[in-house]
């Protein structure tokens, strides 16, 4: 889907009088290779060269040096300017930024109105894109009135329009409350898996790269890390000397780790926390048996309560 | 003495058929030297009301006193009340405008009409305060990395030597780095300089780290207010309104409904492992024991 080879990027500083008098390089030799479907998560701390990569995939940027090609289009070419800009969207930080209409529904059909797709064909654009971010509810209402993540998921809908093979998210939940947070990064996931849309997420939350195929960590203009979020995450000294951080459970599980409890390395959410300290012995009291994510059944407390009793009664 | 905002109403476009109320009888106390984390979902009146606190927005209805004061009221020095209580909006480094960065943290000293050495005095002061030493004085604001940005637009308001500091998300956009830095200054202020701090957040893992009260607004009122240990006591309520508990919270309350015999009202990561290492401990003598 996005082949970028020994790309790099300067920036050009310019005195008063419009003279280069310096460059900074902000991409260097990146190679990288995103697969048709993949979920990929870009970390790297403020100035690391995320968003310049971001912005060269979509062609807001040109290469320095190297290449860059979606879908088999190079985005120097001119002539495939506006096929590349269908095909990978992007959203950005700001939602009020990123909406112009005045009712929702229009908002979203802008994008294939300016590609020219017939009345019709639009709404029923519209319409299957508001439904894919769960905002179709909505449709008749003023962006105005909507919550960050319902105006940041009205956002997506637009680039969904265009019926993009890729979507690039550049720190899409910076502005958002927790719950719209939440919104967001489950709307692109329901993209990616029901609709097969590519996504390239740009975040400064760990969390939120724990559910993606892979994780790329850029510094100084290079990619530093790649691997499953897994890989990424069992890193934790690496990662906090590139600025970054990894999610609650993880630091939770190392630092537990450098207390002497035998954890594996890359533990990544509760639930997986908590099997592995059921399989250290030392909590005979833990049920050895998932319950699933998220049920808070009372019966699931009894029977954990009665595990503990009986374990006990072996002692 | 501190602020007191007393049943304070504020209704944008009022009179218009688009009146909304963003305040909606918001009563509160700020007393002198504490440290408020102030939480709501988007929309949910926050900025508003921090707007209210130094004068900026005049509430429609109900009072708001400063050290005993009516700070509406007739012949009321409001420009001096905007020094003492500053205020860092969102976003604050797009306020950054001078040709360098000690010019630009003058600006607010300047506008208090204090004298040039006393601007430079306190500009220099407040700069390295938030970590910024002399080569960064003659530095364009636009050469700094985004962290740098907003300690400097920090600085600038730290400059006016205000006596309580409001931050409206200080650490939108930053990295986890930048994070752990802004806050690790503002907590700085509160502890070494004794500001008060009301501190507008998204992040419930932040404010769970570094706050000693909470605020929650919804729907242009107050809903909860008291320690983080109160506050966080109410999950369900948080998530119903687009808020959430600390992850660590959601961590051990999964870890004691697997079964582990541990306390759910922590706060940070480092509590959170005390009780795991406590429930290991005490699980491994009653064994011994038995």
């Amino acid at each position: 889907m996005i082949f970028t080879k020994k790309l790099s990027h300067d920036y050009l500083k310019k005195d008063d009088e419009g003279n280069v008098i310096g460059k900074v390089r902000a991409l260097d030799d990146v190679n990288v290779h995103v697969k048709p479907g993949e979920f990929v998560a870009i970390l790297g701390h403020n100035g690391s060269g995320k968003s310049t990569f971001a912005k060269h995939i979509n062609a807001l940027l040109y290469p320095t040096e190297g290449t860059v090609t979606v879908d088999g289009m190079d985005t120097t070419n001119d002539n495939d300017l506006w096929k590349i800009r269908q095909e990978a969207g992007m959203i950005f930080q700001n939602p009020d930024n990123q909406i112009i209409g005045q009712v929702v529904e229009e908002d979203v059909g802008f994008g294939p109105e300016n590609l020219g797709v017939p009345t019709k064909e639009i709404w029923e654009r519209v319409e299957e894109s508001l439904r894919a971010v769960g905002m179709y509810e909505y449709r008749k209402k003023s962006p105005n009135h909507l919550s960050g993540g319902q105006k940041q998921r009205v956002s997506i809908a637009g680039v969904i329009a265009m019926h993009p093979k890729c979507i690039i998210m550049d720190e899409p939940t910076a502005m958002l409350d927790p719950g719209g947070r939440r919104e967001v990064i489950e709307a692109a996931h329901g993209l990616n898996q029901v609709e097969g849309i590519t996504i390239l997420l740009i975040t400064h939350y760990m969390e939120e790269a724990i559910g993606a195929d892979r994780v790329i960590v850029m510094d100084q203009g290079k990619v530093a890390m790649e691997g499953t979020p897994r890989e990424v995450f069992s890193h934790v000294e690496e990662l906090r000397s590139l600025k970054l951080d990894v999610p609650e459970a993880t630091m939770l599980a190392y630092k537990l780790q450098k207390a002497g409890l035998p954890l594996p390395d890359g533990i990544l959410t509760k639930e997986e926390l908590a099997d592995a300290l059921a399989k250290t012995g030392l909590f005979p009291e833990m049920t050895a048996d998932k319950t699933p994510a998220g049920t808070a059944d009372p019966s699931a407390d009894k029977t954990s309560a009665g595990t503990a009793d009986k374990s006990e009664d072996q002692m | 003495m501190g602020l007191l905002i007393d049943n304070i109403t504020y209704i944008y476009n009022e009179g218009s058929v688009m009146a909304t109320n963003a305040i909606d009888g918001v009563t509160c106390e700020i007393p002198d030297g504490q440290f408020i984390g102030l939480i709501g979902h988007t929309g949910s009146g926050k900025s508003t009301l921090v707007q209210t606190m130094n004068g900026l927005l005049r509430p429609s209805s109900g009072k708001i006193l400063y050290n005993g004061e009516d700070i509406w009221g007739e012949n009321y020095d409001r420009r001096k009340l905007r020094a003492e209580v500053g205020l860092v909006f969102q976003y604050p480094e797009h306020q950054l405008f001078e040709a360098d960065v000690l010019t630009d943290v003058k600006f607010g000293p300047k506008n208090l009409g204090l004298s040039q050495e006393e601007q430079e005095r306190r500009a220099k002061k407040a700069l390295e305060l938030v970590g910024m030493g002399e080569e960064y004085y003659e530095v364009s604001p636009f050469e700094l990395s985004g962290g740098q940005k907003r300690r400097a637009a920090i600085a600038g308001v730290l400059a006016m030597e205000p006596k309580i500091m409001i931050l409206d998300e200080p650490t939108a956009g930053l990295d986890p780095k930048g994070r752990d830095e802004i806050l690790g200054l503002v907590s700085d202020m509160h502890t070494k300089l004794h500001m008060t701090i009301v501190l507008v957040s998204h992040s419930m893992d932040d404010v769970a780290k570094y706050v000693e009260r909470i605020i929650v607004m919804n729907n242009a009122k107050i809903m909860l207010d008291g320690t983080p240990r109160e506050v966080f006591r109410h999950g369900e309520e948080l998530e119903n309104v687009g808020l959430s508990e600390p992850q660590v919270v959601y961590i051990c309350q999964y870890l004691k409904q697997r079964g582990m015999n541990i306390p759910t009202e922590v706060l940070t990561v480092d509590e959170a492992a005390q009780a795991i290492l406590k429930a290991a401990g005490k699980k491994e003598s009653e064994n011994s024991g038995v």
